[in-house]
């Protein structure tokens, strides 16, 4: 069970996880700042908004450390071949990632209501702007992204920042951005008091509904306007790592390949508009915290979906098919998928019974007054 | 395959600063936190207020340093891939692998339990909330481990091996890049020299509050917590520096010869010059000023071995790319015919030196043609910049120096009770506060300065690392970087000083 091809699937699976925690965990906190601006109306509903991620953010930043070392180790031609093709793209991601921590602990130091408004709309734009930009690289990963090797595998890139910015990959960077303001309006629902949490709550709703929306939209345009890719012939699935080694052609609708070849695959995206549908329902009773579980569990299903559709592929080439990223050559060595699994499967469930402890403490709601009585210790 | 010498300087100068900016954060982040769990277990053991007040003070300083640290940390771990595609690819299945653990076991760990540091005086018991600071701390330890196993494996890439199936190196052997000599010497080098920092800081901003007469009974608690500890990390940083300086006598001897200026092989035991101005063109080092065997005893902790100078360190790289050559035409080989078994074995012998063969792609695009001043000329440029490293190194010697004085004499005073009977001391304590930075960036230069021209020693030559990108694009993210970085370091000392300025009396105890 150790051997090259299931380590192979296994840290497949892990990269969904990851990808996952990282949607989940750091999601909220992106679409709480999101919202910023529209949930609180004064200084302290604010103050109010923030603190509810005050004591988090750098745990669930972690999350999207963690999956850039996670594929570095072990996916490093897929880390070497999106981060530099996707060049400016991670430039704006990281721009505003690091506007984000630093808004969080330099807004409420300084009175002066000018300065705080500016840090606000910095928290807006650094929660937006990853948030569209990912789902905009996820859009790209499934139309194909212009790149090809030379025979020492150095990579060339032929596309620009605003190639990535065509109509598809736009649409899936609403999709993304909508379910992130959902979980995040979701999120503030259950951990802020009111008039925050009935704000957050209404907005949620809206975004979740237009979410299913899009998802869909986005769904049908994969089956009927975009070419899928498919390994020509057999390929070896514990060769070497290198993705010159197969033969790959485009195939209309092809996306939908496995869907069709394993019908329990569809779970993923009825998870979606299910986990998605039950978040609208939940919140429109006010049952917070259920809402917030449905909602992540409609964004794994959103993730999910995408790696379905396209798997094995990681990242596949427009410019030179074969030479796309497959889970089968892409990889790293067989002893480091085996040593990294290990050192996961240790720290993985001690990071989540930890975190969920921090949670545990941390619980109840933000209130008005807690931000006021609390000024020197809080956000 | 051309490479763009504008990108590959772009890249270096963006990834050199964007370090060194991460690295204004990191040791104070080091240092810090371990002051931090010493004053609240003080405040636990005693029970007495100000300790509680003193580790919520300079836990307010600790994280608005925590949140620079993290969000600048963030472009380091992209940047690999973003710039440096090809060194991802080649070595990305050994460099990963501690990155990723680095997440797991260390940096989870911190930033979970900080939130709790900041917003769970009032959530836990006190034995609760000190449990939460140390685990802060060991995460901030252990996360420089990692990272420090990551650097020293580019400083000396052991447990190894070329795959010529996938064009890249591949572990062999991971508890020989675990335990590598050169990491575990790094490793507690840094962090003591964090700790240091940690020290100076509280030390100086302490003394200005008792050069000003505030928050007396405060500052002298600080300071005397900051002169032992300063102390003993003080005298740490200086002899693991020489323990530092004596694995890489073992592993890189081209670097200790560049930072000795050193250009032929004295007799053993070599002395060394503590002034000098070295002549890279001229192969030579003008008004020398040599302590004798000093040197060879560092380097060697011997008085027999000689330390070999680098007008011999060139000749034996020579040796190395007529090797490297061998291999690198049984790879050529392997290209149009997978399944030679002959041209596998050649590669295996002579596999290790590949890396050298490498260094002729800056010299000429048809590496296999190579002639014998080719060779020589990809030989001497395993020679990094003398000048700054050999400044560099003895100017950081020498603030290593001063922070042994300064935290005796702090320890003496502190001891004596006689901390505020000396404003000249005070004042020398409080100008002190900018010197662990400049030693600690200092010795990033001497490290990575030293590296070149490699990005993994011998094995991967800097120029050949870089992603295929325009030099326009890294322009724009440079710029962008520099920009953005220094607003954010304006914003971030403005508030360290605001915070010093209102003083910790927000939280003293009702």
């Amino acid at each position: 069970m150790f051997d090259y091809e299931s380590m192979r699937l296994v840290w497949w699976a892990l990269l969904g996880i990851l990808l996952i925690g990282f949607a989940v965990m750091d999601g909220f906190d992106l679409g709480a700042a999101m919202l910023l601006p529209f949930v609180g109306k004064t200084d302290d509903e604010r103050r109010v908004v923030i603190n509810t991620v005050g004591p988090v953010w750098e745990g669930n930043q972690v999350w999207f450390i963690l999956g850039g070392g996670a594929i570095f180790a072990a996916w490093p031609t897929l880390y070497a071949v999106a981060f530099s093709g996707f060049y400016l793209a991670m430039f704006l991601i990281l721009c505003a990632l690091i506007l984000r921590p630093v808004a969080f602990k330099f807004r409420s130091k300084v009175p002066n209501p000018t300065w705080r408004s500016i840090w606000d709309w910095a928290l807006f734009v650094a929660g937006t702007v990853p948030s569209l930009v990912f789902g905009v690289a996820f859009g790209n990963v499934i139309l194909g992204v212009p790149f090809r090797f030379d025979d020492t595998m150095r990579m060339t890139y032929e596309g620009t920042l605003f190639g990535l910015l065509n109509p598809f990959a736009l649409l899936c960077g609403l999709v993304s951005v909508a379910m992130l303001a959902m979980h995040g309006g979701a999120w503030l629902a259950m951990k802020a008091a009111d008039p925050v949490a009935a704000r957050a709550a209404t907005i949620a709703r809206g975004a979740g509904i237009l979410m299913i929306l899009l998802f869909a939209a986005a769904g049908l345009w994969t089956a009927f306007g975009i070419d899928g890719y498919r390994i020509m012939g057999a390929m070896a699935h514990d060769g070497p790592s290198n993705p010159l080694f197969k033969q790959v052609t485009r195939v209309a609708g092809g996306w939908m390949a496995n869907y069709r070849a394993f019908p329990a695959t569809i779970a993923a995206p009825l998870l979606a508009i299910l986990g998605t549908a039950a978040t609208v329902a939940l919140l429109g009773g006010r049952h917070s915290i259920p809402a917030l579980l449905t909602s992540g569990l409609g964004v794994a299903g959103v993730i999910a979906t995408a790696g379905l559709a396209v798997f094995p592929f990681l990242l596949p080439s427009s410019l030179d098919p074969k030479a796309s990223l497959t889970v089968w050559d892409s990889s790293s060595s067989h002893h480091t998928l085996v040593i990294m699994l290990g050192v996961t499967v240790v720290f993985l469930p001690i990071i989540l019974l930890y975190t969920a402890w921090v949670y545990r403490i941390l619980r109840g709601r933000v209130t008005i007054a807690y931000v006021i009585g609390n000024k020197s210790s809080t956000y | 395959m051309n490479i763009d010498m504008d990108v590959v300087q772009l890249s270096r100068l963006q990834f050199g600063l964007t370090a060194l900016y991460h690295f204004l954060f990191v040791p104070l982040t080091l240092g810090l936190a371990v002051l931090l769990g010493i004053m609240e277990s003080v405040y636990v053991m005693t029970g007495r207020e100000i300790w509680k007040q003193m580790t919520r003070f300079w836990g307010l300083l600790f994280g608005i340093n925590f949140a620079m640290g993290v969000a600048t940390g963030i472009t380091m771990e992209f940047q690999f891939g973003m710039n440096w595609a090809y060194y991802s690819h080649y070595v990305g299945d050994i460099f990963g692998a501690p990155l990723a653990i680095e997440g797991l076991m260390a940096f989870f760990l911190e930033a979970t339990f900080i939130g709790l540091f900041f917003f769970g005086w009032d959530r836990l018991s006190k034995q609760a909330h000190l449990a939460v600071t140390w685990l802060v701390a060991l995460g901030s330890n252990l996360s420089a481990l990692w990272i420090l196993i990551a650097n020293g494996w580019m400083q000396n890439p052991v447990g190894a091996r070329f795959n010529p199936d996938t064009m890249r190196m591949e572990v062999t052997d991971f508890m020989a890049v675990l335990f590598n000599p050169v990491a575990q010497a790094k490793f507690v080098h840094t962090v003591s020299a964090g700790y240091v920092t940690g020290a100076v800081f509280v030390l100086s901003i302490s003394a200005f509050y008792l050069l000003r007469g505030r928050h007396v009974e405060l500052a002298i608690r600080s300071m005397t917590v900051a002169a032992s500890f300063g102390l003993a990390s003080a005298l740490s940083v200086v002899v693991l520096g020489d323990e530092s300086g004596y694995t890489a006598g073992e592993n890189q001897k081209m670097k200790i010869a560049a930072i000795e200026s050193m250009w032929e092989t004295e007799p053993a035991p070599a002395s060394f010059t503590i002034f000098g101005l070295p002549n890279q063109a001229l192969h030579r080092t003008d008004y020398e000023l040599r302590v004798p065997w000093m040197l060879g005893l560092i380097a060697t902790r011997s008085i027999d071995k000689k330390v070999p100078g680098i007008n011999e360190l060139v000749a034996e790289a020579g040796q190395r790319v007529r090797s490297g050559l061998v291999a690198h035409a049984a790879l050529e080989t392997l290209r149009t015919d997978r399944a030679n078994t002959a041209a596998r074995t050649r590669l295996s012998e002579h596999g290790a030196d590949l890396g050298y063969a490498l260094l002729l792609r800056k010299i000429r695009p048809d590496i296999a043609n190579a002639a014998e001043a080719d060779v020589q000329a990809a030989a001497w440029s395993t020679v990094p910049a003398v000048s700054p490293l050999f400044w560099s190194f003895r100017i950081m010697v020498g603030l290593g120096f001063f922070f042994i004085a300064l935290f005796t004499l702090a320890f003496y005073l502190a001891s004596a009770r006689k901390l505020r009977a000396y404003p000249l001391f005070l004042k020398i304590a409080m100008c002190s506060l900018p010197l662990p930075w400049i030693a600690a960036e200092l010795g990033w230069i001497v490290a990575e300065v030293g590296r070149q021209p490699w990005v993994i020693d011998g094995v991967l030559p800097t120029f050949l690392a870089v992603s295929s990108l325009s030099a326009g694009n890294v322009l724009t993210t440079l710029i962008g970087f520099i920009g953005f970085y220094s607003a954010l370091l304006v914003v971030d000392i403005y508030l360290m000083i605001k915070t010093v300025r209102l003083g910790p009396d927000v939280f003293a105890p009702e």
